[in-house]
């Protein structure tokens, strides 16, 4: 049995009559998360990948239960280690969050304490979790950011948040995470604000958790180039659902939805000749259609056909055992060696 | 618009900054004395021409945010001078600085502390309007749902607040409301960094096509070389407070000069598990950034760097030019004449500051080793073992790095 098994997932932000502002006119609900199911083993890796706004970060808030309790309805199933965290208790999963739960927040500023100094947030933290206290605790932080590339660890401990550069508040962050020893730590967009010598430190450390302590990590991220490294099993979202799940080597080779396959071609590279244009994918993630009626992707589909608009695709496994996907017409081999070719030419 | 300023004409520059200066002090005990300073800004100069892109690189801790900061006046700067349009806006008061607002804009690193949690976003990105009493043809509200749709963002979204968005959504709530009053200077804080890559590109895109259509100008902050590849005329390499490098885009990736711009371009991971391995091998700079409180003496670099000689210890290299558009800032450059040919003796330092190491075998170390002892798809070179081999006397693979070994460190 998996350590956490996601099961048709759903979050549903209720809309208003009419909000306040001038001119202002109803609000509909926002399907954020609509169906979306995947499995993390202890020790294993699994990518969320997919466009801004496609239910990322509602899936994590969702899975830790930080979703606000007023206008949201969640369905589905999350079981961790057997119990159920979408129905559990408010007490419960605050005790889960407390020892065997983590998570790396997206924005690092409004997730640090402003007023209290990074040393003592650090240091509660390990009080909690590992009970230390005291100079052992204060050593501890201390290694813990020089663990994570802060440079002269002993002084950004007595600094406040905003003192630090933006890239060090996200270490700071991931030292808080690290610091825990979870059982499942969930990291959204740990990396963002990081260049690529620190970052390949950064990961190196996630990764030794997980080889080491068996921690299971779900790993957010947009970046490709994290995935291509550290994930074992990658989903991919697409306006609130898994579209595409396969291994890593897998769905680089061959990325069979149409929105993945545009996903991996649009990636700005130093390898790709001067001045090209970025080739994003065309239309924006505002141009859906709701899942119940077809797929979401289909308006900005380069291989959308009539049967794309009658109902929600299946999960399929075109290609090969383990690497499904949801769409009428996959890029299948011809093509995808195609694309990828002009893609790396 | 039809008012571009006359300096367009004349190659004045549009923002002129000379030797500028941040530090914040370091405070120790109860009385709070001053003890030292994180020197976080120690010298910049640079120009921006009007229409052009610079992009700023550097690592995290660099200054990169705090010389934003200052170039837009939001933080006061310790010393030096910033010119905008000609004019000395160094110490401008508040009151003067207001139409100064209208032209230099900032796009904030941290996208959500940056947008007030009580206001809706028809009034965050509809506020420079109010501000600077501008009434946009067709209304604000018409004016800044079409800024939204612009950004990728949906007009629906006018009645929302900060905290019902995601990461990505907020970023772009922000260059919306940078972009609402079609400043002249537009100073960009790692723009896309919250973005995947198909809506970077998109915002990509969007930043080219209002240059061409309006004229504008961009410092871009980022760390993602490519995209800053991508977006910029002239780039600028920050090293602990200082400029190391400042080129023109091609001869920079092409030609980089100082060692510290060629360690971070060979670092860059290729997005592509299969393709990593292909290329010759990658340097590695080991050991930590130094403290901005102390920062080494002589050239910033020489504690990492594999080509520091003595001269490099004790005297600070100037930044000229070695090429024309291309300055930098070594006595050792690659890829042009050594400026102190005597000293050849590298220091002991220099010996351990670096590893090559085989592309695929840093592509591992930069994905935790995740396929370390895997072989990677079809490409037998990344089973070897993932030794790093140390940087002595090792000449690396392919051509152009042969003919750029570091000099010095062949001889003993
Ligand atoms: N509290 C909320 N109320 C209403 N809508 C919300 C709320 N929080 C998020 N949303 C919407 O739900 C969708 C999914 O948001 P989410 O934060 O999960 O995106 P994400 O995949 O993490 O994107 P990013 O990569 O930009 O961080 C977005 O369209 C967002 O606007
Ligand atoms: N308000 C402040 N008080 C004290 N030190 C500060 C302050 N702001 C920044 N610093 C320090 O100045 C240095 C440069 O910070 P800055 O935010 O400019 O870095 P950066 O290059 O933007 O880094 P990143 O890529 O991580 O965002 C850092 O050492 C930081 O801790
Ligand atoms: S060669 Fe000397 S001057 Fe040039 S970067 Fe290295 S240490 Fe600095
Ligand atoms: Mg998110
Ligand atoms: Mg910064």
């Amino acid at each position: 049995m998996a350590l956490l098994s996601v099961d048709e997932l759903s979050v549903t932000f209720a809309g208003q009559g009419g909000g306040r502002g001038a001119g202002s006119g109803a609000r509909r609900d926002t399907k954020a998360v609509d169906g979306v199911s995947f499995e993390v083993e202890e020790g294993q890796v699994v990518g969320l990948v997919g466009e801004s706004g496609c239910g990322k970060s509602v899936t994590a808030l969702a899975l830790m239960g930080l979703l606000p309790r007023k206008g949201v309805s969640v369905g589905g199933r999350a079981e961790f280690d057997g119990a159920d965290l979408l129905s559990m208790g408010e007490k419960k999963i605050r005790d889960l969050r407390g020892s065997q739960l983590a998570m790396i927040f997206q924005d690092p500023l409004s997730s640090l304490n402003p007023v209290v100094p990074i040393g003592i947030q650090v240091t509660e933290i390990l009080t909690r979790h590992r009970g230390l206290k005291g100079e052992p605790a204060r050593k501890e932080a201390a290694s813990l950011l020089d663990r994570v590339g802060i440079p002269d660890p002993d002084r950004r401990l007595k600094e406040y948040p905003h003192q630090l550069s933006g890239g060090m508040r996200q270490r700071a962050l991931i030292a808080m995470a690290v610091a825990c020893a979870p059982r499942l730590l969930i990291a959204d967009e740990p990396t963002t604000a990081l260049d690529v010598t620190i970052q390949a430190q950064i990961l190196e450390l996630l990764k030794e958790l997980v080889d080491q302590q068996g921690t299971a990590l779900l790993m957010i991220t947009h970046d490709l180039g994290v995935v291509a490294g550290l994930c074992d099993q990658v989903n991919v979202l697409y306006a609130g659902r898994a579209v595409e799940t396969a291994g890593r080597r897998e769905l680089f080779a061959h990325p069979t939805h149409p929105y993945a396959h545009g996903l991996l071609g649009s990636i700005p590279r130093l390898d790709a000749p001067r001045g090209d244009p970025l080739r994003p994918i065309r239309g924006s993630i505002n141009d859906k259609i709701a899942w119940a009626d077809g797929c979401a992707f289909a308006p900005r589909c380069d291989f959308y056909t009539m049967e794309c608009l009658t109902g929600t695709p299946e999960l399929t496994e075109p290609r090969a055992r383990g690497h499904q996907v949801r769409c009428v017409n996959p890029v299948l081999p011809a093509e995808t060696s195609a694309g990828t070719a002009e893609v790396s030419s | 618009m039809a008012d571009r300023p006359e300096e367009d004409k004349t190659g004045e520059p549009l923002l002129r900054v000379e030797g500028l200066v941040k530090h914040f002090p370091v405070k120790k005990g109860l009385l709070q004395r001053q003890v030292g300073a994180v020197k976080a800004v120690d010298g910049l100069s640079f120009d921006v021409h009007p229409g052009e892109t610079l992009g700023i690189v550097g690592e995290s801790g660099c200054g990169k945010s705090t010389m934003g900061r200052l170039i837009t006046r939001l933080d006061e700067p310790t010393d030096g001078r910033i010119e905008f349009q000609g004019h000395d806006i160094t110490h401008m008061s508040a009151g003067k600085i207001r139409p100064l607002r209208r032209d230099v804009q900032m796009i904030f690193q941290d996208p959500y502390s940056s947008l007030n949690p009580r206001h809706t976003i028809g009034t965050i990105v509809g506020a420079p309007f109010k501000l600077q009493k501008v009434e946009p043809e067709g209304g604000v509200k018409k004016e800044v749902q079409r800024l939204l749709g612009l950004v990728g963002l949906s007009p629906e979204h006018y009645n929302r607040y900060p905290h019902e968005f995601s990461g990505g959504q907020r970023q772009r709530i922000g260059i919306a409301r940078a972009l609402a009053l079609s400043p002249k200077l537009v100073v960009a804080d790692e723009p896309v960094s919250a973005l995947d890559v198909s809506i970077q590109a998109q915002v990509v895109n969007l930043l080219d096509d209002l240059q061409d259509e309006l004229g504008l100008t961009y410092v871009i902050i980022a760390h993602d070389l490519s995209v800053i590849r991508h977006v910029s005329d002239r780039i600028a390499v920050m090293y602990l407070g200082k400029i190391v490098e400042l080129s023109d885009r091609k001869s920079l990736y092409e030609r980089p000069m100082h060692p510290y711009t060629k360690a971070l371009l060979s670092a860059v991971p290729v997005p592509d598990p299969k393709r990593r391995g292909v290329k010759s091998e990658r340097i590695l700079l080991k050991g930590d950034v130094p403290s901005p409180i102390s920062p080494p003496s002589g050239c910033r670099f020489h504690t990492r760097c594999w080509k520091a000689t003595e001269v490099c210890r004790t005297v600070e290299p100037p930044l000229i030019q070695l090429e024309p558009g291309h300055e930098a800032a070594c006595h050792h450059p690659e890829n042009a004449p050594d400026q102190i040919p005597d000293d050849t003796k590298v220091l002991a330092s220099a010996r351990e500051a670096i590893a090559l190491v085989g592309d695929a075998v840093a592509a591992g170390a930069d994905a935790g080793k995740a396929s370390a002892g895997e072989p990677a798809v079809g490409e037998p070179a990344v089973s070897e073992p993932a030794v790093v081999k140390p940087a002595v006397g090792e000449p690396a693979e392919a051509p152009e790095e042969t003919s750029e070994a570091p000099k010095g460190l062949t001889k003993e």
